[in-house]
């Protein structure tokens, strides 16, 4: 239809090359042509995807080391006592600064056992801190209440606080092995 | 004068100002919408406003886990109009936030997601959580200890997803721990990932007004038919319409100036949220809280109880998502006026006021334990009994106090203790204290006999 208009026309504007090449028989090539340009388009696409999607799932996809942390030595743990540890993640980037600090709580509980319990809430990560006195642990954000042996006092924490490997070193290094933060899942 | 016309003349060919974009300004709206539909304009000032102050932001901020906080103390104290600037920008996000909330409300009241306008509410609700991821990744650029917490909490509540929860909840925070690719990758989100997507939506939403046209004021009884609407519309348009410019467009630009007028104001006078400490993990004696505007979702999570909240925290969310944009698809035809239609009305009084409950709850945090109580002074205490004493002495030292209220001392998370002696007996009070219960921990394991006798005397004299 078109083309009969156009040839009547032969001064009107120049018809839309699909129009136009509709009917050309060469139906093979094009389709090939389409295709390859899909092809190559994929190709292309997925080239830059591999390098790029790596780079955001990277936390998956790299090893995550764990480390022992020298957080003291026996002398600075009185029995029975309980003392916020500082100490360095496994694996910190050169740019970190102070945020690849971790705190831990750590309670000796006789001359060679230590227990060393995370800072974060179960419930949602908060920092609980050790209240001496009540001897629970306490958290700022929703009021969750954990006992001395980490387990739930009260309120909104699902489960208990996790704990830290911790073990003595030589005579009297006491070591940390570093975690990552525990994240509570929505089955606990 | 004649070189300057033919200048013109050039570019206005070249680019079509006169052929397609003025006519873009022109184009007719429907007339007497006035003040109520400011709000999506104003929006967009504000997020004008976000991408100029947070571009002149980036040219101070150090995105670097290390550095962070130190360029943030140097923008607020030292900077050229560097505290302004910050203050600005937080107060933009504010009034953004806000206004992308009355404009929706706006929108849902006066049904305009209704045929052939689905799409509009559609690319909004996605805009709407947009908006308030750039708000929270903001406040985590601020890198100072309450930026590294929130973004733990956020980590744990992603944890609550079903079966990739841990795996999201690393890539949030872009490694097992908080560290240094954290900043960076929140950084990134904020100032390209985010506003790359906000932009193209904004313009696609711009793009659907433009196709659909504004919705017309409601009338009652004037029901939405797919069939006939556009035909009624283009024909109202013929009767009554308007050019946008200027005619409804002067109160857009009215108001959105006025907006950013007092956010520079409300900047001006409060300045920026002042950095609490430096960002590290081992730095615990901190309260983390968002701002404002999240406020409500946090206070939300300290009142679920505990039972349910692990699963709400996930379906909430979801369930939240899936109704706003179904939203258009159930209703989209009928009554759009709001006369009509009193119980979408009630439903947005409800929100409403659902909302700025918990922002009252979140903002006093009577959940939070009152670390920072003070033990009773003797005036209160108002007793020589040497037990009685000890008992009040104890009450603070065991931390009851940071939980209870007691003649205007300690926290709300617990029953008020001003006149427990009239409401139970000993033996009642030694029931509750060792055994514990609901919010309040068993101190059985914790006090001994002695403090027991004491601490119960203390509470006998508060009558
Ligand atoms: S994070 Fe500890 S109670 Fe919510």
């Amino acid at each position: 239809m078109s083309n009969e208009a156009n040839a009547a026309a032969p001064d009107a504007a120049p018809t839309p090359p699909d129009a136009a090449e509709a009917h050309v028989p060469d139906e093979p090539r094009r389709d090939f042509l389409i295709k390859l340009s899909l092809g190559l388009g994929g190709v292309a696409a997925l080239a830059v995807g591999v390098p790029v999607v790596s780079a955001v799932l990277a936390p998956l996809l790299q090893k995550n080391p764990q480390a022992w942390r020298k957080v003291g030595t026996l002398t600075d743990f009185p029995v029975g006592s309980t003392h916020l540890v500082k100490f360095e993640n496994a694996d910190p980037v050169a740019w970190s600064g102070v945020s690849s600090e971790s705190a831990a709580w750590l309670r000796r509980d006789s001359e060679t056992t230590f227990t060393a319990f995370s800072v974060n809430c179960s419930h949602l990560g908060c920092p609980v801190r050790w209240e001496q006195g009540a001897g629970l642990f306490m958290c700022p954000c929703h009021g969750g209440i954990y006992y001395k042996d980490g387990s739930v006092a009260a309120g909104p924490p699902p489960q208990g606080l996790t704990q830290y490997k911790i073990r003595v070193n030589g005579p009297h290094d006491v070591e940390l092995l570093t975690a990552p933060i525990p994240i509570t899942n929505i089955t606990s | 004068m004649k070189i300057l016309r033919s200048i013109w003349a050039w570019l206005d060919d070249r680019l079509g100002i006169s052929d397609t974009l003025l006519p873009l300004a022109r184009h007719p709206v429907p007339p007497g919408a006035k003040w109520s539909y400011v709000f999506g304009s104003a929006t967009l000032f504000c997020l004008i406003l976000q991408v100029v102050t947070g571009v002149a932001l980036t040219l101070l901020y150090q995105p670097t886990s290390s550095e962070a906080y130190k360029s943030l103390q140097f923008i607020s104290h030292q900077a050229v109009f560097g505290r302004s600037l910050r203050a600005i920008h937080y107060f933009g996000a504010s009034g953004m936030v806000l206004m992308v909330g009355i404009h929706m409300l706006r929108v849902y009241i006066t049904a305009s997601y209704k045929f052939p306008r689905e799409m509009s509410w559609i690319s909004g609700v996605f805009l709407l959580f947009l908006t308030l991821a750039m708000g929270f990744t903001g406040q985590l650029l601020r890198w100072d200890s309450n930026g590294v917490w929130s973004a733990v909490v956020a980590a744990e509540q992603v944890g609550r997803v079903p079966v990739i929860g841990t795996y999201a909840a690393r890539l949030l925070l872009g490694g097992d721990t908080i560290g240094g690719q954290s900043l960076s990758r929140f950084y990134s989100y904020h100032t390209l990932l985010f506003p790359a997507l906000l932009f193209g939506l904004v313009g696609f939403h711009l793009y659907l007004v433009l196709r659909n046209g504004v919705s017309e004021p409601p009338v009652p009884g004037r029901l939405v038919d797919p069939k006939t609407y556009r035909q009624q519309y283009q024909a109202m348009l013929k009767k009554v319409g308007v050019p946008f410019w200027p005619y409804a467009a002067w109160r857009d630009i009215l108001f959105g100036s006025a907006t950013i007028i007092a956010i520079i104001g409300l900047a001006l006078i409060y300045g920026p949220p002042e950095l609490t400490q430096p960002p590290s993990p081992a730095t615990i004696y901190t309260n983390p809280a968002p701002d404002w505007y999240l406020l409500p979702v946090f206070a939300l999570f300290a009142l679920m109880p505990a039972k349910i909240e692990s699963v709400v925290i996930f379906v909430g969310p979801v369930l939240t998502v899936l109704v706003l944009l179904a939203l258009p698809f159930m209703a989209s035809s009928g009554e759009r006026s709001p006369l009509r239609r009193p119980w979408a009305v009630f439903g947005s009084v409800c929100v409403v006021v659902f909302m700025v409950a918990l922002l009252r709850l979140g903002l006093q945090a009577p959940w939070s334990p009152k670390f920072d109580a003070k033990a009773l002074p003797p005036t209160l205490v108002h007793s020589a009994d040497p037990l009685v004493l000890k008992g009040a002495g104890l009450f603070a030292n065991k931390g009851c106090l940071y939980c209870h209220l007691v003649n205007g001392h300690g926290g709300h998370r617990g029953p008020e203790l001003t006149e427990v002696g009239r409401r139970l007996t000993p033996g009642e009070l030694r029931i509750r204290i060792v055994n514990g219960g609901g919010n309040m921990p068993a101190y059985g394991g914790v006090i001994s006999e002695k403090e027991l006798a004491a601490v119960i005397a203390f509470l006998e004299t508060r009558k």
